[in-house]
């Protein structure tokens, strides 16, 4: 066995910026009420809003940071979007949602459960990049069409939609537009007001804060019916006592992030393209998946013909080096990635994919580790197999 | 670091998967006497089993196998285990003998072993059409399913393996569930897992 450890699961989760550990450890003090009259609670407050406002600055809400609200996370925040498309929807004349086939499971779902309850919904295709089909959302949105909901960047083969475009069509259409922007937010520059959207979703640990805190953006006109119902908290849209040591770590993560931004996309765009680089020459027969160019500067995705993910997987595993697999055997079901299906990939080529996403800790030696050990797995698992590579 | 923790499967399963046993090496010229294909690439899993037979005992075997680790590693302990055993009794090997042999395997996971027993069958099955003995063994060890019809679960593979796909495709080959219909449940759960295979 081996005693390198290379992560390059950052899109699962992240570890916690050194930064943000150490000002968490202070803000465990920070233990009064928000809500509080007294000097005890005001301070604590007084330290929400400022993580709100570096929250808010991240996404380009810095002069409105009050359209941020702190939820539990991104599937929170995803369920409380869906949830207040419930209630429009019963009550008003629209009723139509739209989505994309490469959502995340938790926007799926909500989709799917609108869908139970009688609402039309409709999942666009992408292309085979994992654009959405432009054409076919502009057939899918009409005056009739309540929310359409767009990720921004794609979790699994890291593709960065147009949001803005996405955006002007479906509010062409009288459309409320959410984006859930989990894999977006620290990794490419995120503008809500230049987007246009109206709720936007978001998750802290993507970026290396505390799990169990994340956002939503909602903007000023937007509807939002609470899901979490309970005291005056968030102005009453959602309740339940300030999380004060998970919201100052998101501010801290959210402050380090757009400090380092710029650095990080250069830095780590860099290493993805020396990964990418390697594994073609180094490995024969692979196919990259995702966006050439309109891509999460970390995430790198690639089928290996005639070798299957979860072996891929677990073989990098046995050498230290963690990634994740579209493979059907790592999902617990037995379809492979819904993303790479949606892209037109077969399905052998999905059961073959490997997601390598790279984060802050990176380095190029780490890169050239897994250029060492991955081509001699994928060599000796074709050997093993019954499939042409 | 890998080794302070407890891994996804059993150790094993784990050794198997690191070190698989007879496996197909093509620089090596192993002369088959018979072989058997089965799985699906579309599910991510097929396997081959290459067998040398002497006096009808498997004298020698190799194998090769597209899937995950279990997957490796049941085609490689099913590979130890039936080398030196007589084709009558290896063609009865059930999956559980294989998942229980590797120390268990998690519940999603049965399918991989049950596809290595079914290459092996398919290997012996292709030993015995080149012996002018088709299909003697093919009822041997079969589970009766549908007691009125006297319906095994080897009927219902060779249903689907025939192009049923759904329980009224079943039904139409095979007339099961058509008396009291008890056993429809335990058959549709063969069904899909044989679909899911052979399909």
């Amino acid at each position: 066995m081996t005693d390198r450890f290379v992560y390059m699961d950052y899109n699962a989760t992240t570890p916690l910026h050194p930064e943000v550990k150490r000002r968490m450890t202070e803000d465990l003090e920070v233990y009064a009420n928000a809500s509080s009259m007294h000097e005890a609670g005001r301070r604590a407050r007084s330290r929400v809003e400022s993580a709100r406002a570096a929250v808010a600055t991240l996404i380009g809400s810095g002069d409105d940071a009050e359209r941020v609200l702190f939820t539990s996370g991104g599937s929170e925040s995803n369920n409380t979007v869906f949830a207040t498309m419930f209630h429009l929807g019963r009550k008003g004349p629209r009723k139509g949602i739209v989505t994309t086939a490469i959502e995340h499971p938790c926007v799926l779902n909500s989709a799917a459960w609108l869908c139970d309850e009688g609402f039309p919904v409709r999942f666009v295709g992408v292309d085979s990049h994992g654009r959405v089909d432009m054409d076919e959302l502009s057939s899918a949105v009409d005056d009739s069409t309540l929310l359409v909901s767009v990720m921004a960047a794609n979790n699994e083969i890291g593709t960065v939609q147009d949001m803005a475009a996405i955006a002007k069509l479906a509010k062409s259409r009288g459309a409320l537009v959410h984006t859930d922007a989990t894999q977006a937010v620290g990794k490419i520059p995120v503008d809500v007001k230049a987007w246009g959207v109206d709720y936007l979703t978001m998750s802290c640990h993507k970026l290396y804060g505390p799990k169990g805190i994340g956002a939503l953006y909602v903007a000023k006109d937007a509807p939002l019916v609470p899901l979490i119902r309970g005291g005056h908290q968030e102005h009453g849209l959602r309740a339940g006592t300030y999380n004060n040591v998970g919201i100052l770590g998101f501010g801290a993560a959210a402050e380090l992030a757009w400090a380092e931004l710029p650095a990080y996309r250069e830095r780590i765009g860099a290493l993805r393209k020396r990964l990418a680089e390697g594994i073609l020459a180094a490995v024969p027969k692979v196919r990259i998946n995702g966006h050439p160019t309109e891509v999460l500067p970390n995430t790198l995705n690639v089928s290996f013909p005639g070798a299957e993910g979860e072996a891929i997987l677990l073989y990098l595993d046995l050498a230290g080096i963690e990634v994740s697999t579209g493979s059907a055997c790592a999902s617990g079901s037995l379809e492979p990635s819904h993303v790479l299906l949606a892209t037109g990939l077969g399905p052998e080529l999905a059961h073959g994919s490997i997601r390598f996403s790279m984060g802050r800790e990176t380095t190029a030696d780490d890169v050239d580790y897994v250029l060492e050990r991955l081509p001699p797995i994928i060599a000796r698992l074709r050997a093993m197999s019954t499939v042409e590579a | 670091m890998s080794e302070a923790f407890s891994w996804l499967y059993s150790d094993t399963v784990k050794e198997h998967f690191t070190n698989p046993r007879n496996l197909f090496d093509p620089a090596e010229g192993f002369q088959a006497d018979a072989q058997g294909l089965t799985g699906n690439v579309k599910c991510g899993d097929q396997m081959m089993f290459m067998l040398k037979i002497r006096d009808d005992v498997i004298a020698d075997v190799r194998w090769k196998t597209y899937g995950c680790a279990s997957a490796i590693a049941s085609t490689s302990m099913l590979s130890e285990v039936v080398k030196g055993m007589g084709i009558r009794e290896a063609y009865n090997i059930k999956p559980d003998d294989i998942a229980r042999k590797l120390g268990g395997l998690p519940d999603n996971k049965i399918h991989c072993s049950v596809l290595g027993d079914k290459a092996l069958r398919a290997a012996i099955d292709d030993y015995l059409d080149k012996t002018g003995r088709s299909g003697l063994f093919r009822n041997e060890g079969a589970t009766v399913i549908c007691t009125c019809l006297n319906i095994t679960d080897r009927d219902i593979e060779e249903a689907v393996k025939a192009g049923a796909r759904d329980w009224q495709g079943l039904q139409e080959r095979t007339k099961i569930g058509t008396v009291c219909g008890g056993c429809k449940e335990k058959a549709e759960e063969l069904l899909s897992d044989y679909v899911h295979i052979f399909a």
